[in-house]
């Protein structure tokens, strides 16, 4: 690989920092609003998904299967172009974040739906006979119950996309994939291959292992516990 | 003839059509070998992530751990970047093989290797999660019966592993297949690349000398429409399996 050891590609990487750093950037803000949108999403499609009336129910479960079965690369790029070719072009940035918050939201909303159901049908009772109203039997009663069966994989999709970010790249996105390869393939600073490589999984990493160290963890205490409260409940 | 009218002459074009059923192969088939090779090298990752713990093996568990930790939290995008100018193409990829122009199959090949070693890393973690449900008596009792380290993994241990990982595994081949459509990014070779090809020349078949939205919704919906089947189908068979499993 080129450029590895040599001083002068690394300068060159370090001259034009600014195009990394601009790069993550846009990389986290599109992440960041994605998030925003694929919790919204999440969260509706996931309590109407778990939720008692019919239609509803089949309407989350087509939104996630649909989204769920086809790849995000192509539901980004159809989003493109039928924006682009009615002319109603919203820009790269907000494309990808409506990609991204459409596909990850349906990701989240089966977090949801597996987070409520996890939660014994007595407290809904409960809650319901006490006389609060659907949202607060979910904000007071379910939600402080599942949150820690929701957030490790919750913590999981948001890795996911902040790593489909580089979807953008297909589009002639400015993320930090994008960037990194017209960096390295440009006329006047080409050739640094493996520094800026080197720089951009870093960042990546950087970004993205924190959360998955802390989802795992989650995970695991949850587990133990669970062993836990079986064990009691078989003495 | 109405805009939409030209959208559907485009797909029922038969060199058209053909040039998109030979990506949906293309697909299918650079998803099944990566998931092949994953499950063997992801398996091995996997056991040497979880059992080379002793002082003079060490060194092994923490290179997998490294390897499964790094691609696991990096996108696919740049690995398959890093292929094109890290992975050698040996001669039988230099040239003009399945169709394709001598170029095309060496990017197939260098974005075939980035998928598969993107792939390993996250079988890996599978098989380990399969690993870690068998409980300890399994070794303890593989070990007082003679077996050594390696008949014992490859006898009494993984095969009981593999059977707990099959319905996460068969996901993994929707989620490979998903993953395929960033060789779009390198080359013109599989469904999705072939889909934005063919709607880049879509002037040139819908009868009204350009591109309308109408040719976006004909073409993208047809692949949506194959992917959708090939994953669902996929998608209810693990569902089956799970619930055969727990019943």
């Amino acid at each position: 690989m080129s450029g590895l050891f040599s001083a002068a590609s690394w300068e060159t990487v370090w001259k034009y920092r600014s195009t990394f750093l601009l790069g993550f950037g846009n990389t986290l803000l599109t992440a960041a609003l994605g998030i925003l949108l694929a919790l919204a999403l999440g969260a509706v499609f996931g309590l109407m998904a778990a939720g008692d009336k019919p239609v509803l129910r089949a309407v989350a479960r087509v939104y996630v299967e649909f989204i769920q079965n086809t790849p995000v690369l192509l539901q980004l790029c159809f989003i493109y172009y039928a924006l682009a070719f009615s002319g109603h072009s919203i820009g790269i940035i907000p494309t990808g974040i409506i990609a991204l918050g459409i596909y990850h939201g349906a990701y989240m909303s089966e977090v949801f739906r597996a987070g409520i159901e996890a939660v014994p049908k007595g407290q809904f009772e409960a809650a319901r006979s006490q006389g609060f109203t659907y949202f607060e039997e979910m904000w007071y009663i379910i939600l402080p119950q599942t949150i820690k069966i929701i957030l490790p994989p919750m913590v999981n999709q948001i890795v996911n996309l902040m790593k489909n970010t580089s979807c953008l790249y297909l589009i002639g996105g400015s993320d930090l994939i994008s960037l990194t390869y017209s960096f390295v393939t440009g006329a006047t600073t080409g050739g640094a291959y493996a520094p800026a490589y080197l720089v951009c999984g870093a960042l990546f990493f950087l970004m993205c292992y924190p959360l998955s160290r802390l989802a795992g963890s989650w995970e695991k205490q949850l587990k133990r516990r669970e062993a836990m409260t079986a064990a009691v409940r078989t003495k | 003839m109405t805009q939409l009218q030209g959208s559907f002459q485009i797909i029922s074009n038969p060199s058209v059509l053909g040039y998109l059923l030979k990506g949906l192969v293309f697909t299918l088939i650079i998803s099944a070998v990566a998931v092949l090779i994953g499950i063997a090298f992801g398996s091995l990752l996997a056991l040497l992530r979880n059992y080379c713990i002793s002082p003079q093996n060490k060194i092994l568990g923490t290179l997998a751990s490294v390897y499964i930790e790094v691609f696991r939290n990096t996108p696919l995008l740049l690995w398959i970047f890093v292929a094109l100018v890290l992975i050698p193409v040996p001669p039988v990829f230099k040239k003009k093989l399945f169709g394709l122009t001598s170029v095309e199959t060496g990017l197939l090949f260098k974005g075939a290797v980035a998928l598969i070693l993107f792939t390993s890393s996250i079988i890996a973690e599978i098989v380990r999660g399969g690993l870690n449900a068998i409980p300890k008596g399994q070794f303890e009792a593989a070990h007082s019966q003679g077996f050594g380290t390696v008949q014992t993994m490859r006898l009494i241990i993984l095969p009981q592993a593999f059977r707990h990982i099959v319905p996460t595994l068969l996901s993994q081949v929707i989620t490979t297949i998903k993953d395929s459509s960033y060789l779009a990014n390198i080359a013109v070779i599989e469904l999705m690349a072939r889909t934005r090809q063919v709607l880049s020349a879509a002037y040139q078949y819908n009868g009204t000398g350009q591109v309308n939205v109408s040719d976006v919704f004909v073409l993208f919906g047809f692949a949506f429409a194959i992917y959708f089947i090939i994953n669902f189908a996929l998608s209810l068979v693990v569902r089956r399996i799970r619930k055969n499993s727990h019943g």
